[in-house]
């Protein structure tokens, strides 16, 4: 890898906002660093943010604050999220192995980088690598690749399961930036590709992710985490949904659904939701909400499947939810 | 005294794999410069300027070679050749300029660290004149040429006639993608340079003599100037049947650097050589009434490189494993811009058999006759390509033992709480040549009575150390403490290269035969020194525990051996071909069966169930025979369900290089699975009546996993792998 320049960050280093602006930050390693080695990342200088004190899992009044430091393996086996928020438990054990779970931190996992082939390899044009030197995923291989929201720039998709579950239960992500902090919706942190497939996000240079909030609700009765995939462990989603629901006497007081492994972020449309508020939880309607939220759904090429595929999943995964085996 | 043969021996080398104390051909610790390879990234045409200024400025660099400053000498030479080298031009690093697939070496950095190396190499400026890639297999297939391949076997009776007149036909088509072999350990060459210009090469190789010859070849240093050592191999299924490049890269900067040095390949780099091919296979079949296989024709197309002509053994298969009058067998292959393909586990075996067992399925259930009973009904037990009989085949065994096992006829059917979720029931049979090589080996026992017994072979994580160590133990009669077992060093006596389940039976029978020559010694040793016993038939010395015994009278191999001369200690032994192996045909025999789950809704399939009975002889050592049973197995499910090689149709590049998108299967993907033997005596197959197993569990595990597909959901997937969207789709 390019040769680099290393710095440990430590808690004086956060008061002074310069200090971090262009320095590309190490928690976990295990995205950046893989990265590095393929030379599809090439820092010139790396602050590790490891010795950071952010790595609590903390309940309060209002919810649950997941720190950017924890791991994912203690944040799925935190009690407090094993029953509170099951969902994102499952989310996050399903995703890659328990080796990489235990190192990888909540912080990274939200700007871990596509997995797209042709991204990952440096002697292919990727607009997100290399911008403009274009997409040779569009007309090559795109099993893995989004249907929704995508852009004649670029098809990939965000790999991650955990965030796929965040977004589902709306949480909140606290930034710091310039010594201030910064609270931004789930949503918002994620973008689509557009004409600039090489930002991920909506963080500026120097932000640091210090930890995520969760809100009360954390739908613990009635919740799905499904996820479809190539082989039964250690496979990115081709499709995941995470499914949470709210019912009373039948009718639906509450839905959220999150896809992954269908768009640029986490897909997951508040207005869809809000439109199956107080009707009843029925197969039927599951059918139409998961109609309405791929709408304009555009496949490639090989993954064209995902179109059929997708829509059944948001059904099966809303049927699992609505009935707990 | 317990006997060894048979017995599920632990393995001797266990504790220095599980301590970490076994050195690979990376672990060798000497002080190595560090090599990495720069990969082309366009599959066809020209370099027309390389700039590797930046490069050779780069902190630690200590030399560069391309196709600009190769050696003369090495370019003048004409025989890069290894023992296995299929027909046709092998290739040769940094020749010219020319670029014949995507990922071709086309520059090597040394340095003193792997990491220096490595980034070194992206600092070369590469210019190409760049050629269209004209497409993979499938869109080559207009050159299909049987003139590439070797005559399958030959063709009987009158196809087309018996195939018009059968009551049921099937004519279907199946593709199978590139495989890559992916063994745990990424190849690796160590060079040790010494003073006086000769060399020691640790190299990752299932023979070390196959390294040897394409050094030679290739560098002409003379016998004496190089040796090859290869103690461990961490699992190769093929791919250290040939010499890989980083044996070529090592070795040149070795000896234009006058210095040691080490190559090892990234996971990437691991698709960059040899593969499965892709196949296409066409299959017509013809029954009677009553289900009597009447007519057989199998033609399978291979993609090879543009320079060597790689072959298999594919269609013969389908003239091998039922009984049929009227077959028709072609074997084509297709050049396509790409390295060229490698015996990977059962080579040939694991495609023909897929395809023949997949069509048998589909014609028994033409002629609604259970598949099972298709196979019985159609049941063989002579070659009939070679028109011999079998050494031994007791695979209507198989068949028997597998239907109970498994519960063949208790056929499951959805359960009600998963009304999406269906259930199915496949079956194959699957098959392996038992061959034998010639081999050698040299034994000699010290003054304490240990035996050191020496053969250049391989263990690629089979347990050669181990088997070798057991059949000395009982062909001497001492205890298996008392056994060492040396191998992958070219300074040891000769032995094939461990591929093709060989092994056991080539340095098995080679290793009995030297521990039989010992006995005679070390009888005659004990009657020249005991007047009294001149006249004593061998047959009437018993040989147990390191003792020679007669008459109930005990005298230790050692006490013996004191009166020997040094050389008698030493013995040496060729261990030819049998007699049975070219009067009879010899082949391992297996009966998989199968139940998946196929989610019709998402498409998911599982493998809840799979169960192996084999035949193969005398199995030696239990546990490691169904070691590799059961891995081969789950390599089968691989193959069946997860692995592809995806070469851009652009590119013409390998797009998944990688363990996250290349999906070999996992222990998730594993559920129940049992492997076992049946009996089989067989005096005819070599010495040790014993037949290989490395290849056997892989052959006929992808068709019975698609015929379980169909009996579950009524959908025939005619490709590999069979993956979700197959199922959404079809």
């Amino acid at each position: 890898m390019k040769p680099f320049e290393y710095t440990r960050l430590s808690t004086d280093d956060l008061s002074s906002d310069t200090a971090l602006y262009d320095t590309t930050f190490l928690a976990g390693g295990t995205n950046l660093v893989d990265l590095m080695k393929y030379g599809v990342e090439k820092p010139d200088a790396i602050a590790d943010i490891g010795q950071l004190p952010y790595d609590q899992i903390e309940e309060f009044a209002d919810g649950l604050r997941l720190g950017a430091l924890a791991t994912n393996a203690d944040t799925a086996y935190h009690p407090a999220v094993k029953n509170k928020y099951p969902v994102l438990n499952k989310a996050i054990l399903s995703a890659a192995s328990s080796q990489l779970r235990n190192r990888a931190t909540n912080g990274g996992n939200l700007l871990q980088r596509t997995r797209c082939y042709y991204f990952y390899d440096t002697a292919m044009p990727c607009n997100k690598r290399e911008p403009g030197s274009g997409c040779a995923a569009i007309k090559g291989f795109n099993r893995i690749h989004a249907i929704l929201g995508t852009s004649a720039s670029c098809i990939a998709t965000h790999p991650s399961d955990m965030c796929v579950a965040l977004a589902a239960l709306e949480a909140k992500v606290h930034i710091l930036r310039k010594g201030a902090t910064l609270v931004m919706p789930f949503d918002q942190i994620h973008r689509l590709p557009g004409e600039h497939p090489e930002k991920d996000h909506n963080l500026e240079p120097g932000d640091l992710i210090t930890h995520i909030e969760l809100p009360n609700e954390g739908f613990s009765q009635n919740f799905e985490y499904l996820k479809i995939r190539d082989r039964e462990s250690y496979a990115f989603a081709l499709v995941s949904v995470a499914a949470c629901l709210k019912v009373s006497a039948g009718k639906i007081e509450d839905v959220r659904v999150a896809l992954g492994g269908v768009a640029h972020k986490p897909w997951k449309l508040k207005e869809v939701e809000h439109e199956f508020i107080g009707k009843e939880a029925s197969t039927e309607n599951f059918k139409s909400l998961a109609e309405k939220l791929i709408k304009g759904a555009q496949g490639f090429g090989t993954n064209n499947f995902k179109i059929p595929l997708v829509k059944r999943a948001i059904v099966r995964a809303l049927n699992n939810a609505l009935n707990p085996s | 005294m317990m006997l060894n043969i048979g017995n599920k021996q632990q393995r001797v080398d266990g504790p220095q794999k599980v301590s970490g104390s076994a050195t690979y051909s990376a672990d060798i610790t000497s002080q190595f410069y560090h090599a990495y390879v720069l990969q082309s990234s366009i599959a066809c045409g020209s370099i027309t300027a390389l700039d590797t200024s930046a490069a050779e400025a780069f902190e630690g660099v200590k030399g560069i070679f391309t196709h600009k400053n190769l050696p003369e000498r090495l370019k003048n030479r004409v025989d890069y050749t290894d023992p296995l080298s299929p027909p046709g031009k092998p290739f040769r690093p940094f020749y010219n300029n020319k670029i014949l697939y995507n990922g071709q070496p086309i520059a090597l950095v040394v340095a003193e660290t792997f990491e220096q190396a490595r980034y070194a190499s992206s600092l070369i400026k590469v210019t190409y004149k760049e050629e269209e890639f004209k497409g993979s297999l499938y869109e080559n297939l207009k050159n299909a040429s049987a003139d590439r391949t070797p005559d399958p076997a030959s063709n009987r009776g009158d196809f087309k006639k018996a195939f018009k007149n059968s009551e049921y036909t099937i004519t279907q088509e199946y593709r199978q993608s590139r495989n890559y072999h992916n063994p745990m350990e990424p190849h690796a060459t160590s060079v040790e340079y010494k003073d006086d210009g000769s060399i020691v090469v640790y190299d990752k190789i299932q023979g070390v003599g196959s390294s040897l010859k394409y050094l030679n070849g290739v560098f002409g240093l003379g016998a004496d100037k190089v040796q090859v050592k290869s103690d461990f191999v961490g699992g190769a299924f093929g791919s250290g049947l040939r010499p890989q490049y980083q044996l070529f890269m090592a070795t040149l900067a070795a000896l234009e650097l006058k210095r040691n040095v080490q190559m090892v390949m990234t996971r990437a780099q691991m698709f960059s050589f040899g593969y499965r091919p892709e196949v296409i296979h066409t299959m017509k079949l013809g029954c009677s009434k009553d289900g009597t296989l009447q007519a057989l024709s199998h033609r399978t197309v291979g993609e090879t490189s543009t320079f060597e002509d790689f072959n298999e053994t594919i269609v013969d298969w389908s003239g091998l494993l039922y009984k049929c009058e009227h077959v028709n067998l072609e074997y084509e292959l297709t050049p396509v811009q790409s390295y060229t393909p490698l015996d990977m586990r059962a080579p040939g075996g694991v495609s023909g058999v897929y395809a023949l067992e997949c069509a048998i399925d589909e014609l028994a259930h033409e002629a609604g006759i259970d598949p099972l009973e298709f196979r019985r009904k159609n049941y063989v037990d002579y070659d009939q390509n070679e028109d011999k009989p079998f050494t031994s085949k007791e695979l209507m065994a198989c068949y028997d033992r597998c239907e109970e096992l498994f519960g063949w006829k208790n056929k499951k059917t959805s359960s009600e709480n998963e009304p999406h979720l269906l259930t199915g029931f496949g079956m194959a049979t699957g098959s392996w040549e038992a061959l034998q090589q010639p081999a050698s080996v040299s034994l000699t026992m010290d003054e304490n009575g240990m035996f050191t017994i020496k053969c250049a072979t391989a263990d690629i994580g089979t347990g050669t150390y181990t088997v070798m160590s057991q059949i000395a133990a009982d062909k001497l009669g001492v205890p298996i403490e008392k056994i060492e077992f040396k191998l992958g060093d070219t300074a040891y006596p000769d032995s094939p290269i461990e591929g093709g389940s060989w092994t056991v039976s080539s340095v098995g029978s080679a290793v009995a035969g030297v521990c039989k020559k010992f006995q005679y010694r070390i009888a005659d040793v004990w009657k020249r020194n005991n007047p009294d016993y001149q006249q004593v038939d061998f047959d009437a010395i018993l040989f147990q525990d390191g003792n020679l015994e007669y008459d109930a009278k005990t005298f230790s191999f050692a006490e013996i051996m004191q009166q020997a001369s040094k050389e008698e200690l030493s013995i040496a032994h060729n261990e030819a071909k049998i007699e049975g192996q070219t009067t009879h045909s010899g082949y391992a025999h297996c009966c998989v069966m199968v139940e998946v789950t196929v989610d019709q809704d998402l498409g998911i399939i599982k493998v809840p169930r799979i169960v192996n009975v084999s035949a193969a002889g005398k199995i030696i050592n239990p546990k490691t025979a169904e070691n590799q049973l059961l891995g081969a197995m789950i390599w089968g499910l691989g193959m069946a369900l997860r692995e592809e090689g995806m070469v851009d149709s652009k590119y013409g590049r390998i797009m998944n290089a990688n363990f996250a998108e290349y999906h070999i299967a996992v222990n998730a993907d594993v559920h129940n699975i049992h492997a076992e033997f049946v009996e089989e005596k067989d005096d005819k197959v070599n010495p040790l009546g014993a037949k290989g197993v490395g290849e056997l569990g892989i052959v006929g595990l992808a068709s019975a996993i698609s015929n379980a597909i169909y009996d579950a959901t009524g959908k025939r997937l005619r490709k590999l792998p069979m993956l979700l969207d197959d199922i959404l789709e079809v």
